[in-house]
């Protein structure tokens, strides 16, 4: 049986994990390894790390904790922000990670993809997407440099072009509904993962229990993400996939 | 020491590491030398990339015989994902491809109602159990990353993932042993079972 997942999301600056309320406010959360190292113990299918203040500088600071982190936890990583180049992904890639990510960079060239999928194989690119409602309230538009600037690009067509490029995987971050807690943002999940046809992380609003019940009943995502809620102990991973499992959603669940 | 099998596919970091974090010491091979199967207690074919591509990169830095020669003497072989697909005797990814023949079965696209890649975690049915099994928790899962599965569920399938078709999990002859799933990206059940391995060497 094919099971939902579970991810949690280690926003890493300055080789802290941090997580913004609406891409603001930094606070600090925590040393990225140990992060690591207790949502493996606790559950976590899979890991993201987002380095958000990724410059050209701090990358070979990203590859080195992701090789730390890499060496002693053995599930899935993916590992974003500031990837720019194949050359970068390959850097990334050899360091441990198990995928890239990609945001900004793909929308100013798709061709990224594209190489990335070619050079790596398509389950190794995972397409990042920040996307808010149009002011006129028709349809969505995709975000930009954290989430900053808009960039009129409507949100379907990416992430169908991000499909065709050759993206395995696409994460969708609500701008609107992330660090709110008030759930995620279901018209917007089920209108992407009715249009593609390849996994979609859900991400943005997660603030209790039954959000991650309410994403996986009303939408087709494979996997949910959470940062803040997980980081600071509100809900653990465990409790989500009891429940998960109660209401007979597919979860990870060993005895 | 066991030698992993670098043939240009893959990101071979992973599975080093994972052996080397349960105490296995580990070389990674680039080309074949007949005299160092005496050197190796083990030997990995890891994979991840394309069975036509791997088929004629083992062929070119002459792996198909070191590899023959290497199982002959009783030594542990593990394929891991498309390392495991390569043990049979042919693939149809692409084109129709002759594998290492190692284990009687083709390698197939999934057919399934699912997603294909069929990605993510997948709880193990063990339907002959095996020292390679000792010490996992019921309802183990594992992580897969794969599009091509072995075809029938032969005397040597040892387990089996469910995903709107059954799917080969793991297969052993003897001291041949297949994984379809990644043991190195499968949390603590992937390193218990890297452990079973260990002790076989």
């Amino acid at each position: 049986m094919h099971k939902k997942r579970i991810i949690p999301c280690l926003d890493i600056k300055d080789g802290r994990v941090v997580k913004g309320v609406n891409f603001v406010d930094l606070i600090d959360a925590g040393d990225p390894v140990e992060s690591a190292r207790k949502y493996n113990d606790l559950g976590a299918d899979e890991l993201v790390f987002l380095d958000i203040t990724a410059t050209k500088e701090k990358r070979k600071t990203l590859a080195e904790l992701v090789e730390k982190v890499a060496a002693q936890v053995f599930i899935p990583l993916t590992v974003g922000g500031g990837i720019r180049t194949v050359e970068d992904m390959q850097l990334i890639l050899r360091s441990g990670a198990d995928k890239v990510s990609v945001n900004s960079a793909a929308v100013k060239n798709p061709e990224l993809v594209k190489e990335g999928a070619q050079a790596f194989g398509s389950q190794c690119i995972v397409g990042a997407v920040d996307a808010d409602k149009r002011d006129s309230g028709d349809g969505w538009e995709i975000f930009i440099n954290g989430g900053s600037k808009e960039t009129g690009i409507d949100l379907i067509e990416w992430v169908k072009d991000l499909e065709e490029l050759g993206a395995g995987e696409i994460l969708l971050t609500s701008i609107n509904a992330d660090g709110t807690k008030d759930g995620y943002d279901i018209e917007m999940l089920k209108a992407v993962t009715e249009a593609v046809n390849i996994p979609v992380i859900a991400s943005g609003g997660a603030g209790k229990i039954k959000d991650f019940i309410d994403v996986f009943e009303e939408t087709g995502a494979d996997a949910a993400l959470a940062a803040s809620i997980f980081h600071f102990g509100e809900i653990a991973i465990k409790d989500v996939k009891k429940e998960l499992e109660k209401a007979g959603i597919p979860v990870r669940i060993e005895e | 020491m066991i030698a992993i099998i670098d043939y240009g596919a893959g990101n071979l970091n992973s599975i080093q590491k994972a052996l080397e974090f349960i105490g296995l010491e580990t070389e990674i091979l680039a080309s074949a030398h007949k005299q160092e199967v005496e050197k190796y207690s083990g030997l990995v074919l890891p994979g991840v990339g394309s069975f036509p591509g791997a088929a004629e990169r083992l062929k070119q830095d002459g792996f198909i015989e070191f590899i023959a020669d290497f199982v002959a003497t009783g030594k542990a072989f593990l394929g891991i994902c498309l390392g495991m697909q390569l043990l049979f005797e042919w693939g149809y990814e692409e084109l129709k491809t002759q594998g290492l023949g190692l284990l009687p079965g083709e390698v197939v696209k999934i057919e399934s109602e699912y997603k294909i890649p069929h990605m993510g975690w997948n709880e193990l049915e063990i339907i002959n159990d095996d020292p390679l099994f000792k010490g996992l928790p019921a309802r183990a899962h594992f992580y897969f990353v794969h599009s091509y599965q072995l075809k029938d569920v032969s005397d040597d399938v040892l387990a089996v993932v469910d995903y709107g078709t059954k799917i080969p999990a793991v297969v052993r002859k003897n001291n041949v042993i297949g994984l379809q799933f990644h043991p190195e990206k499968s949390g603590d059940n992937g390193i218990k079972l890297l452990e079973n391995f260990g002790e076989l060497l």
